[in-house]
């Protein structure tokens, strides 16, 4: 009987620890599935196409060129090809400014006609409608737009994911907001945690300990938003006024407010680990004339190295993936970064704050998909390398 | 330890999801969801119904305009709210699913175009703002202002206000990539009252005394005219959008008796407490 419940708890807990694993590769198989059907997909939106007359000689628009043609930064064909004619841009919101009802039809069916006529007559024409309203008639033909691969995708500069008519996404000025903005606050909170964990550990005495340990704890336990909140409201401001700056919504807002959102676990962590170190090799250390901060740097600490790694993996891991108080005190304007006193914006920022209006299972969403990717690959990286670095030094 | 209790509580989270589907009720119930412009509205408007009309059970959910109108093409609300117009590939979607909408306008929201209350700048021409928004008007002393760099902040690029101000202001150009993008309007309200070298656009309805709104022209310079709910009800001020209320033609008998309600006087009564403009009649 006892043997039968032993048994049955065994496999109860097998099946946990097997559904756990599978939810995780599920969540990773779903995030890639829809992650990657975003490369070489059109950034022109479905059933789109730009239009020119047939006697205009470019061969292909980028997503910038086209950008910079509808934000009329490009004016003359000149400009991109051997053409002669000023740009005029046609699009379905100036139909009513150039044409009668009449002359498109109750239900638009003499839109094609329309539009043809218009541009055989204005040679400079770059019309943009959808594929199903306008046939093609040897006056006009359609100009291919490449597709999104996966070095533009990596290596653009700029991020227009709603920008019409052709979306632009390149991800490197959010690659680089997020690791820098990471990077910079596992800086400030590693030697901080540290410190605040070998003194609760080793110097602090018990009944200071006691009142620290739970208020470090409590730390962990108040919602991000607060902690956003609490940026916008108090460190946006200080560092403002401190640089003397003209926006306190900074990547160094967001370092601070994340190195201090990860310290709580970093100290937590490291603190268990110090406190793991046998009392036997602690005494061998002062035994042998040690002083306590010998013991500490020369004894303590390497015997901990590996928990004190586990805190950093964590830390780090809770910056990178940090949304909610990011969102909030970076300003999320999308510049490659240069300076830490500038905005920046990160990953999850951007997933989140742009998820929820994306149309479902539109470019744009999948394209946040690809970012959600690129967020788990950067983890997995740091990680690994951490992972390798440790269990090197726990070798020598 | 701590890994076993977490693939415990991971196993038991699943098990409760997947016991806990959504319940049916007795009553009559509606689905509201969409935007986070017209969210106050909808609940003000469900709470009196409600109250009225026992029998009827209105939920209101946010998320934003397309979480909105996705759930509305498949089939998990009876309303979405919207701010803005259906996108091209919403309406192909549509046309694919052979869905059809009705589109009912319920409110009309102004955008403020607001700075922190110390900027002597008191007025701009549509031109200056999108000079301003697309980057090539970079320094409030071109506008008039003290020499000090102008802070741009904007929404989300997947927010209706973002994309209306860009359509309406902006003459369809892009904004810069140096515009600050916040989460939330009551973001925006607070960094602007904090910065004082700020520009901001926000709903009406979100006006507050820590931030001075602008007077706008259309018409190159030749009049101004600040936000107000006077000048938006006569139409004399510019940049006003309407809020819309979507839902299914095969829907409607469902949802009539509410949508009449937030037609009626008594709910555009409601519009105009929470600081949207009300249909005119």
């Amino acid at each position: 009987m006892k043997r039968l419940v032993e048994r049955s708890a065994e496999g109860l807990i097998k099946a946990c620890g097997f559904a756990s694993a599978l939810t995780v590769l599920l969540i990773v198989f779903f995030l890639f599935k829809e992650g990657i059907s975003f490369l070489n997909s059109s950034p022109v939106e479905d059933h789109h196409a730009l239009f020119v007359h047939s006697g205009n000689p470019v061969t292909q628009l980028e997503e910038g060129q086209i950008k910079d043609l509808f934000d009329k930064k490009i004016n003359h064909w000149k400009q991109l090809t051997d053409y002669g004619h000023p740009v005029v841009l046609l699009t379905a919101n100036d139909l009513e400014r150039l044409f009668t009802p009449e002359q498109l039809g109750n239900n638009l069916e003499y839109l094609s006609a329309c539009v043809a006529h218009y541009i055989d007559t204005v040679p400079g024409t770059l019309a943009y409608f959808s594929e199903r309203q306008l046939s093609l008639s040897p006056a006009i033909r359609i100009v291919p737009v490449p597709n999104i691969s996966l070095w533009k995708f990596l290596s653009g500069r700029q991020w227009f994911p709603t920008a019409q008519p052709a979306a632009m996404m390149g991800t490197l000025p959010l690659i680089l907001g997020t690791l820098l903005v990471s990077l910079l606050a596992i800086l400030i909170a590693l030697p901080l945690g540290l410190a605040a964990a070998i003194y609760l550990a080793e110097i602090a005495d018990p009944r200071m300990r006691n009142i620290l340990k739970p208020v470090i704890e409590l730390l962990s336990g108040i919602p991000s938003v607060v902690y956003g909140f609490f940026g916008l409201v108090v460190i946006v401001p200080f560092i403002q006024n401190l640089f003397g700056l003209p926006v306190g919504e900074t990547a160094l807002a967001g370092s601070l407010l994340l190195a201090i959102m990860a310290l709580p676990t970093i100290i937590t962590v490291s603190e268990d680990a110090i406190r793991t170190c046998p009392i036997a090799v602690k005494e061998a250390s002062l035994a042998l004339g040690a002083s306590h901060w010998q013991t500490i740097f020369r004894v303590i600490l390497p015997y901990a190295s590996s928990g004190i790694t586990a805190a950093a993996i964590l830390g780090i891991g809770r910056a990178v993936g940090e949304t909610m108080a990011v969102l909030m005190v970076t300003g999320n304007a999308a510049l490659m970064p240069t300076s830490l006193t500038q905005p920046v914006r990160t990953i999850p920022a951007t997933i989140a704050a742009e998820l929820g209006e994306a149309s479902f299972g539109g470019l744009h969403f999948k394209a946040l998909f690809a970012l959600g990717c690129l967020l788990f690959l950067i983890t997995l990286a740091t990680n690994l390398l951490v992972e390798r670095t440790t269990s090197k030094s726990r070798k020598s | 330890m701590i890994m076993k209790n977490s693939l415990l509580f991971t196993a038991l989270c699943l098990l409760g999801y997947a016991c806990g589907g959504p319940g049916s009720s007795a009553t009559k119930s509606i689905t509201v969801k969409g935007s986070d412009t017209v969210l106050p509205v909808a609940q003000k408007t469900a709470e009196s119904f409600m109250a009225a009309n026992p029998g009827v059970s209105i939920t209101v959910v946010g998320g934003g305009s397309g979480t909105g109108l996705t759930a509305l093409m498949d089939g998990n609300t009876d309303i979405a709210m919207s701010s803005r117009d259906l996108k091209a590939d919403e309406k192909l979607k549509l046309q694919d699913k052979q869905i059809e909408f009705e589109i009912k306008t319920l409110a009309v929201d102004a955008l403020a175009v607001i700075v922190h209350p110390s900027n002597p700048v008191q007025r701009l021409t549509r031109e200056q703002l999108e000079g301003i928004f697309t980057g090539s008007i970079t320094n409030w002393k071109d506008l008039g202002g003290e020499d000090a760099p102008i802070v741009v902040y904007s929404r989300e690029n997947s927010s209706g206000t973002y994309e209306f101000f860009k359509e309406h202001v902006m003459d369809k150009k892009n904004y810069a990539s140096s515009v600050l993008n916040m989460p939330a309007t009551g973001a925006i309200v607070q960094s602007i009252s904090q910065t004082t070298g700020a520009i901001g656009y926000i709903g009406f309805a979100y006006m507050t005394p820590e931030v001075k709104p602008l007077e706008v022209s259309y018409d190159q310079g030749q009049t101004f005219v600040g936000p107000s709910m006077e000048s938006a009800k006569d139409k004399s001020y510019p940049i006003s959008r309407p809020l819309y209320y979507l839902y299914d033609v095969k829907n409607a008998e469902k949802v009539a008796a509410y949508m009449d309600y937030v037609l009626s006087a008594e709910g555009q009564q409601i519009v105009e407490q929470v600081g949207y403009i009300p249909l005119s009649k």
